[in-house]
């Protein structure tokens, strides 16, 4: 069965990008455009691995990732970070709060599929 | 418009290239001399690639010609490159060493085309990593590369947000880095493990000392094959008979040289042959 990735980002164009490298790489998709719905998305089916921005509308990814964590247990998902925020305070609180992995946009496919190697999903 | 390259001014380049730096260039590679050399047809105010193929050939182009070997490397590098070789060395190489080594024999360690720096600290990153079992035994890196510009870079250790997201996991991005105005700069710790040296190989390697791991990685492949066999047999001679050679993931030592052996099992990870015959080494521990 192919692996899931639930795209967490309020960018159409970035859930778009982001979808198309991942299916390349034999990943199912699914999208959310704001930490509500990505919650509502695990708890109906939880994915191998979650995608996340930290900036958006309703629900940002840090408080999605805390209640994920929280409802779920610290492991799984894998939750990879995908943000503008690129100084060493917001790394390591997404890290704390119990991402595995952070990239630093602009991203490209070498760099997602690189990280998502390193956790172990590829 | 610039006139094309004449086939004299292409082989003044070709053979500047091979005897300088051992790089193998064939006539579909003209387009390659076009744009890494054009800085330098603008700096020198020269009209195109055959103007400064006659400058080189005059004597007292020995600045340029060194500017023009430095500039037609390929330096692309990324931390823990391929992964495999370094989770060898992590895991088979260094143990057995630390094993095999009286404390106080310091173990060396080549970056025998360290480019930018990144597999040097890769391995200072490894080292780190296992403080505890090392101890405070020496191990000294040593990174050497035949472009200035790359030893310079790889002395400074600061990388772009692009570069530290090639390879690295964001856990030792935590531990080993800190973000400056023009990057992330490697911390300090890392940097006194390395040192960075300008160094040809196709020159004499002996001055460099004796190592027992080498990563000579991704710099053959530019090479033919007697200078690839030069290269490796010079390098056999700076190990001792337990030494490790790794190289990157397009090259061997297989139909060029008799020197190396690969290990039983890995891919990318050579002994030397007289000991090679003995049985597999790595896995043998101290016996
Ligand atoms: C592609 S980089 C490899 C970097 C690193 N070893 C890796 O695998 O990521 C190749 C490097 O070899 C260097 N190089 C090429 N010819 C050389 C020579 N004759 N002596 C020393 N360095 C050389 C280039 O300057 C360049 O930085």
């Amino acid at each position: 069965m192919a692996r899931t990735c639930l795209v967490v980002d309020d960018s159409r164009v970035v859930r778009k990008v982001a979808r198309r490298i991942l299916e390349t790489h034999g990943y199912a998709v699914v999208e959310a455009a704001d930490g509500q719905e990505a919650l509502n998305a695990c708890r109906a089916a939880m994915p191998d691995c979650v995608l996340l921005d930290w900036n958006m509308p309703v629900m940002d990814g840090i408080t999605f990732l805390r209640n994920l964590r929280q409802e779920f247990g610290p492991e799984n998902p894998c939750v990879v970070f995908c943000t503008t925020e690129n100084d060493m305070d917001h790394i390591e609180q997404a890290i704390t709060s119990g991402a595995q992995e952070y990239i630093m946009k602009p991203f490209d496919e070498e760099i997602l599929i690189g990280k998502l190697a390193q956790v172990g999903l590829l | 418009m610039t006139a094309p390259l004449s086939n004299a001014a292409f082989d003044v380049f070709a053979n500047l290239l091979k005897t300088r730096s051992g790089l193998v260039i064939g006539q579909d590679k003209v387009y390659l001399l076009e744009t890494r050399l054009a800085s330098i047809l603008k700096r020198e105010g020269l009209a195109d690639l055959n103007a400064l193929a006659d400058k080189l050939r005059h004597l007292g182009a020995e600045a340029i010609a060194r500017d023009v070997v430095e500039a037609m490397t390929t330096n692309e590098s990324f931390f823990f490159r391929d992964d495999k070789p370094f989770q060898h060395f992590k895991t088979q190489a260094l143990p057995r060493l630390l094993a095999a080594r009286a404390p106080g024999v310091p173990i060396r360690i080549w970056s025998a085309a360290s480019s930018s720096g990144q597999e040097a600290y890769s391995l200072a990153m490894i080292l780190a990593e296992a403080r505890t079992v090392i101890g405070d035994r020496k191990i000294e890196i040593i990174g050497t590369d035949l472009a200035r510009e790359q030893v310079a870079r790889a002395r400074t250790g600061v990388y772009s947000q692009f570069e530290v997201q090639r390879g690295l996991p964001v856990q030792f991005l935590m531990r080993y880095f800190k973000k400056e105005e023009g990057g992330w700069r490697i911390s300090d710790q890392l940097r006194a493990m390395v040192q960075f040296r300008e160094w040809n190989l196709l020159g004499d390697l002996r001055p460099l000392g004796k190592f027992d791991i080498v990563f000579c990685r991704n710099v053959l492949i530019y090479f033919d094959q007697p200078t690839k066999a030069k290269v490796l047999e010079a390098t056999a001679a700076l190990m001792p008979e337990d030494g490790l050679l790794y190289l990157g993931g397009a090259e061997t030592v297989l139909g060029i040289t008799a020197k190396f052996a690969p290990l039983a099992g890995e891919r990318g990870v050579y002994g030397l042959a007289t000991s090679a015959a003995h049985g597999p080494r790595v896995t043998a521990g101290v016996a």
